[in-house]
C-alpha cells in the first residue's frame, strides 16, 4: 500500500474548495489550512499560461519533517502517510523549518498540524474530503502499489510532474500538466 | 517560537525555504497511526443528516447539513442524487457553515428611532416590529394603494414576501436578477426560440464537441454542475473557445482564446455568421426545417467580413475563421453559452439574440451536446383565495421597454423619486435578501429614492449596507434554520429538492415565510396564510406530487422520469417553437414591430480616454456577489479585492505590486477604499478589472469593512436596453490615483 494525490492542473480551476471541504472535516481553526491554492501565471498577453493547483503536505517517502523532528510526534504510518501525534509534538517548529512545501503551520492549542490524506475518513472507506467535493474532479487518490489503481493508470498514461523534486524527499502528490 | 507561521492562504509561486538535504533513515511505518485528541473526537461523532438545499447562490444544490450531539452544524455535503452538484458542492456551499457561525448576524428587529438627536436604531421585539410594519402598510394603502409599497427581492425570502405583496395587492416588485443581470438573454432567446433560457441553462456541456464562452467565466463562476461539466468536456477532449478581454480561468482551459477587445462582441459575433454562411458550414437542413428569416440573414451578414470584424475587434481574421470553422466541425453537438451577468453595454439583448442566432445556424438547440429541451415539476399551489387584482405594477414602470418580462429595479427607483410626471409614486419598500447598494449601479439615485420613500423594510440576515437605511430590520434566520419552499429545477430529468431546519434559529431570527405571514394576518389577510408552520404546506405539496415529507427527509432530493417527451429532437422532428412563426426567428418581426433592428448590428461603445481604463468585473469562486464576503470560512479564502493591471500599464503609472491606490471615475466619483495592484498579463492594457462584492462600507461586517473596493460604486454611468430595460454596466472607466483623495476628509 502506497498512498498517492494525483491533482489535474488541466481541470482545477482553484476554486478552493478543498480548503474549505479540508477546514470542515478536520476542525481546522478559521485562519489556517492545510491545503492551499497556488497561482502561477507565465508569459506576456495574450499568449499566456496560467496554472492553477491544489497544494498540502506531499506525504513524502524522504520525509524531512520526520527526519528533524526530536521527540518522534512526526511519523510515517502505513501507506506512506505521515502524520503528527499532537500529545507527542513540543512546538518546537524543527518540521516546519524542514518542509520545503511550506505544508505545516503551528496549531492554536501549540501542536504542529497538517494534512492526514484524511486519514481518519480512509480508515472508512472514504476518499479525503478535499478529493470528494472537487467539483471539477481534478483530484485522483488511491494506492500506487497496485498499478491498475487509477493513480498508478494516471501517472503511466499523463505527463506529470512533482514539487520541488530536487529536495529529494519523493513526494506523492503528483500533478497531472 | 515558530517563525514560519503561516496563515491563510497563499496565492503566489511556490518559493523553497531552507532545505535540508540529507538522507539519513527514516522510521517508515515505524508507529501506528494515532491522531490528535480532537480529530478523534470530531470522527467518532454521530453526526445527524439534515436535508437542504444551499442558498448561498442561486444554484440551489441540494445537501446534507451535519449537525453533532451539541446540535453544531458542523459541514455541509452535497446530496448524491442532486442534478445541481452530484453530492460536490462548491465552495460557498461547503462554507455555507459560516453563513450560520457568522457573529455578525443580524440578531433581533431593529426600529429607528432618534435620540438626542441622533438616528439610531434600537432593538425591539417582534410583535412591536411587526405592528409598526402593518400600520405602516395600511396607512400607505389608505391614502396611495398597495400598489405604492414595492417589494425589492431575491432568492427564497424573496418568494414568501410575493406571496404576502400579491394578496395585499401590490405586484410592484422586481429582482436585481432580472435588469442587472441576465434579463437581455432570457428576452434575446425567448425572441429567438421561444423560450427563456432559464436556470439552471440547458446547456449539454457533458457531451459537447465545443463550447463557446462570450465572456462567460465559467470556474470562476462556480454555477456549480456547469463548472463539472466543463471539466467533463476537458476530459472528453472538447474544443474550448472563449472570448474574453481577460485570461480567465476557462480561457486558461480552452483551445482557442479570442482576447478580444471589449465591447465589440456583436461585431465578432456578426462575422462568425458569416463565415458560417459564406463558407455553407451551417447546418443547411436544420435551417431549412426550423428556421425562418435566414435569407434576410444571409444578405444581413454578407458585408460583415472577419477583415471588418478585424478592425473592431482586434481578433485577426484567420483566427475568426478557425474558430467558425472548429464550431462547424462540431456542431451541432456546439454550444455558444449564453451567458448570465450579460447586462454590459445596453444592446445585450441584440448580442444575445446574436449568440441565440449563431446557435441556431449550427442546430444546436435541441441536439445532443447542444441545448437539451429541460423538464421542470409543477408544484401544485397550496389553496389560497385568488389575489386581487392591483390597478398598476411593474408592468406600467417598465412599459416604455415592450420585451420587459419582469420588473425592473431602477424603474422603481425612477418611480420611487419624486418627479413632476410621476403617474406611480411608490411611497414605500421592502427590501428582502439583496443588498441593494452593491448591487444596483448609480448609487446615488438609489439612495435618493431611499431618502424619499415614507417607509422601508429590509429582511436579510446580515447587517448589509441597505439594512443601515431602514426604518424597520428584521432578521431572518438562515437557510440553515428554517422550512422553505420545494426547490423544482429544470433539468435534464426534473427533481425536487426541500429545505428543512437542521437547527433552531439562533438569535431572535426568524424565516421569511413566518415573517410574511405574521404581517399578512395583521393585514386581515389570514386566508392567504392557512397554515400554523410552512412544513404544513411543504407535507401538502409533496403528498399531491406523490411523495411525503417523511420521505423527502430521508432522501432529500427526489428525480422522476421526463414525461414531456425526448431531451432532443429525433430524425426530421416536426417541432414548433414557442415564436409567433412557429420558427426560430433569425429575422425578428417582433422586433421589427416596435421599431427595433429585426437582425443584430454592430453599434460602436464608447471608448476610455486618456488616462482613463475601461472598469471590469467578475466573479472570484468563493463568493457570491457582496454576500459572503463576510462568512467567517470564505473571508479568509478571498478578504479583498485586488486591481488587475497590465504589467505595460503598471510601468506608465509606475505601479507596483501591493501599491495602495483609489479609483476615481469618469463622473469624478471617488472610491471609498484603496485597493492593491496586482500587476498581471492576465488583463489587457485597455481596461482593469477586480472581483465583485467587496469594499463593504458597513462597519458591523467586520472582516468585510474597508477591504478592497466595490466595482458597484464606481459604475455610475448606465447604457439602458431599449428592448427590455436590462442597465449596461461595463462603460465605466476609471483613473488611478496613488495618492489618497480622502487624506484631508472625514468619511
Amino acid at each position: 500500500m502506497r498512498y498517492a494525490m494525483v491533482i489535474d492542473t488541466l481541470k482545477c480551476v482553484g476554486c478552493s474548495d478543498c480548503v474549505v471541504a479540508c477546514q470542515t472535516e478536520n476542525d481546522v481553526p478559521i485562519g489556517y489550512c492545510r491545503d492551499w491554492i497556488t497561482e502561477t501565471v507565465d508569459g506576456t498577453y495574450p499568449n499566456i499560461l496560467l496554472e492553477l493547483k491544489s497544494e498540502r503536505c506531499n506525504h513524502c517517502a524522504n520525509a524531512p519533517c520526520v527526519r528533524c523532528c526530536p521527540t518522534g510526534a512526526s511519523h510515517i504510518v502505513e501507506g506512506g502517510i505521515v502524520l503528527v501525534t499532537a500529545e507527542e509534538c513540543i512546538g518546537c517548529g524543527a518540521c516546519i523549518e524542514s518542509c520545503p512545501y511550506d505544508a505545516r503551520y503551528q496549531h492554536p492549542d501549540g501542536y504542529v498540524d497538517k494534512c492526514t490524506f484524511c486519514h481518519h475518513r480512509l480508515q472508512k472507506g472514504q476518499l479525503p474530503a478535499c478529493v470528494s467535493v472537487c467539483p471539477t474532479k481534478c483530484m485522483y487518490f488511491g494506492d500506487l502499489d497496485n498499478p491498475n489503481s487509477e493513480v498508478s493508470l494516471l501517472l503511466k498514461n499523463r505527463k506529470h510532474k512533482t514539487l520541488a523534486p530536487e529536495a529529494g524527499t519523493d513526494p506523492h502528490v503528483f500533478y497531472l500538466i | 517560537m515558530i517563525a514560519s507561521r503561516r496563515k491563510f492562504i497563499k496565492i503566489s509561486a511556490l518559493g523553497l525555504g531552507g532545505i535540508l538535504a540529507s538522507t539519513s533513515a527514516l522510521n517508515i511505518f515505524g508507529k501506528n497511526s494515532y491522531l490528535n485528541e480532537k480529530v478523534v473526537k470530531n470522527i467518532s461523532k454521530n453526526f445527524k443528516k439534515t436535508a437542504t438545499y444551499c442558498e448561498v447562490c442561486f444554484w440551489k444544490c441540494a445537501a446534507w447539513a451535519y449537525t453533532n450531539e451539541k446540535n453544531e452544524i458542523k459541514k455541509i455535503i452535497g446530496n448524491d442524487d442532486d442534478t445541481h452538484c452530484n453530492g460536490r458542492l462548491c465552495p460557498r456551499g461547503t462554507g455555507g457553515v459560516g453563513m450560520y457561525h457568522d457573529e455578525d448576524r443580524l440578531k433581533t428587529p431593529l426600529i429607528r428611532t432618534t435620540i438626542n438627536g441622533e438616528e439610531t436604531y434600537r432593538e425591539a421585539s417582534w410583535d412591536e416590529a411587526l405592528d409598526l410594519i402593518a400600520s405602516k402598510f395600511k396607512t400607505i394603502k389608505e391614502t396611495h394603494g398597495a400598489e405604492a409599497i414595492a417589494l425589492l427581492k431575491h432568492g427564497s425570502p424573496g418568494s414568501h414576501l410575493e406571496h404576502l405583496f400579491k394578496a395585499f395587492g401590490s405586484d410592484t416588485i422586481a429582482e436585481p436578477a432580472y435588469a442587472q443581470c441576465r434579463g437581455p438573454r432570457e428576452t434575446g432567446f425567448g425572441l429567438t426560440f421561444g423560450s427563456w433560457v432559464g436556470s439552471p441553462e440547458p446547456t449539454d456541456i457533458r457531451d459537447t464537441k465545443c463550447l463557446v464562452l462570450i465572456g462567460s467565466h465559467i470556474g470562476e463562476n462556480m454555477h456549480n454542475s456547469q463548472v463539472q461539466e466543463m471539466s467533463d468536456a476537458i476530459d472528453n477532449g472538447a474544443t474550448i473557445i472563449t472570448v474574453d478581454p481577460r485570461f480567465s480561468t476557462a480561457a486558461s482551459k480552452s483551445t482557442h482564446w479570442l482576447p478580444i477587445k471589449p465591447a465589440t462582441d456583436i461585431a465578432l459575433l456578426l462575422s462568425w455568421m458569416h463565415v458560417l454562411i459564406e463558407e455553407e458550414l451551417y447546418n443547411k437542413k436544420y435551417v431549412e426545417k426550423y428556421a425562418m428569416g435566414f435569407d434576410e440573414l444571409k444578405a444581413h451578414v454578407k458585408q460583415f467580413t472577419p477583415e471588418w470584424a478585424y478592425g473592431i475587434t482586434t481578433i485577426k481574421p484567420a483566427e475568426i475563421r478557425k474558430a467558425a470553422r472548429a464550431m462547424a466541425n462540431a456542431a451541432p453537438a456546439t454550444i455558444i453559452h449564453p451567458g448570465r451577468h450579460v447586462t454590459w453595454y445596453g444592446d445585450d439583448t441584440q448580442r444575445s439574440r446574436a449568440i441565440a442566432i449563431l446557435n441556431g445556424l449550427l442546430g444546436s438547440w435541441g441536439n445532443r451536446g447542444g441545448f437539451y429541451f429541460k423538464e421542470k415539476i409543477k408544484v401544485p399551489t397550496y389553496p389560497h383565495p385568488a389575489y386581487p387584482e392591483p390597478k398598476w405594477g411593474w408592468h406600467n414602470l417598465g412599459e416604455q421597454y415592450p420585451f420587459a418580462e419582469m420588473g425592473i429595479t431602477s424603474e422603481i427607483i425612477k418611480a420611487t423619486i419624486p418627479s413632476d410626471d410621476q403617474k406611480h409614486p411608490i411611497k414605500a419598500w421592502v427590501v428582502a435578501g439583496t443588498n441593494l447598494i452593491n448591487t444596483l449601479p448609480e448609487r446615488e439615485k438609489t439612495i435618493e429614492a431611499i431618502n424619499a420613500v415614507d417607509f422601508m423594510v429590509v429582511i436579510d440576515t446580515m447587517p448589509m449596507e441597505i439594512t443601515g437605511y431602514a426604518d424597520v430590520v428584521l432578521p431572518e434566520c438562515t437557510y440553515l434554520e428554517r422550512y422553505d419552499g420545494i426547490r423544482s429545477a429544470t433539468n435534464r430529468t426534473p427533481s425536487i429538492a426541500v429545505r428543512t431546519p437542521a437547527v433552531k434559529p439562533k438569535y431572535d431570527s426568524k424565516p421569511a415565510w413566518w415573517i410574511s405571514k405574521e404581517i399578512g394576518q395583521r393585514l386581515g389577510l389570514e386566508a392567504y396564510f392557512n397554515y400554523n408552520d410552512f412544513e404544513e404546506v411543504i407535507e401538502w405539496q409533496l403528498n399531491k406530487l406523490g411523495t411525503s415529507l417523511d420521505e423527502m427527509k430521508k432522501i432529500g432530493v427526489k428525480n422522476f422520469e421526463r414525461t414531456s417527451g425526448p431531451l432532443f429532437l429525433e430524425e426530421d422532428q416536426e417541432y414548433e417553437f414557442a415564436t409567433p412563426s412557429g420558427k426560430i426567428e433569425f429575422y425578428s418581426q417582433q422586433l421589427a414591430n416596435q421599431g427595433f433592428d429585426p437582425i443584430p448590428v454592430y453599434t460602436h461603445h464608447p471608448e476610455p480616454s486618456q488616462g482613463f481604463y475601461r472598469l471590469n468585473y467578475g466573479r472570484s469562486p468563493m463568493h457570491t456577489f457582496s454576500r459572503t464576503i463576510n462568512n467567517p470560512n470564505l473571508s479568509p479564502l478571498k478578504d479583498e479585492n485586488t486591481l488587475w493591471v497590465n504589467p505595460k500599464v503598471a510601468r506608465i503609472l509606475d505601479l507596483k505590486k501591493n501599491q495602495e491606490v483609489w479609483l476615481k471615475n469618469q463622473d469624478n466619483i471617488l472610491s471609498t477604499f484603496s485597493i492593491k495592484v496586482r500587476v498581471t498579463e492576465r488583463v489587457r492594457w485597455d481596461s482593469v478589472y477586480m472581483y465583485h462584492g467587496f469594499g463593504h462600507n458597513n462597519e458591523k461586517l467586520t472582516r468585510a469593512f474597508g477591504k478592497g473596493i466595490s466595482d458597484t460604486e464606481l459604475i455610475s454611468k448606465v447604457v439602458v436596453d431599449p428592448i427590455m430595460g436590462g442597465t449596461g454596466l461595463r462603460g465605466n472607466f476609471v483613473s488611478i490615483l496613488t495618492e489618497n483623495p480622502h487624506k484631508n476628509t472625514e468619511i
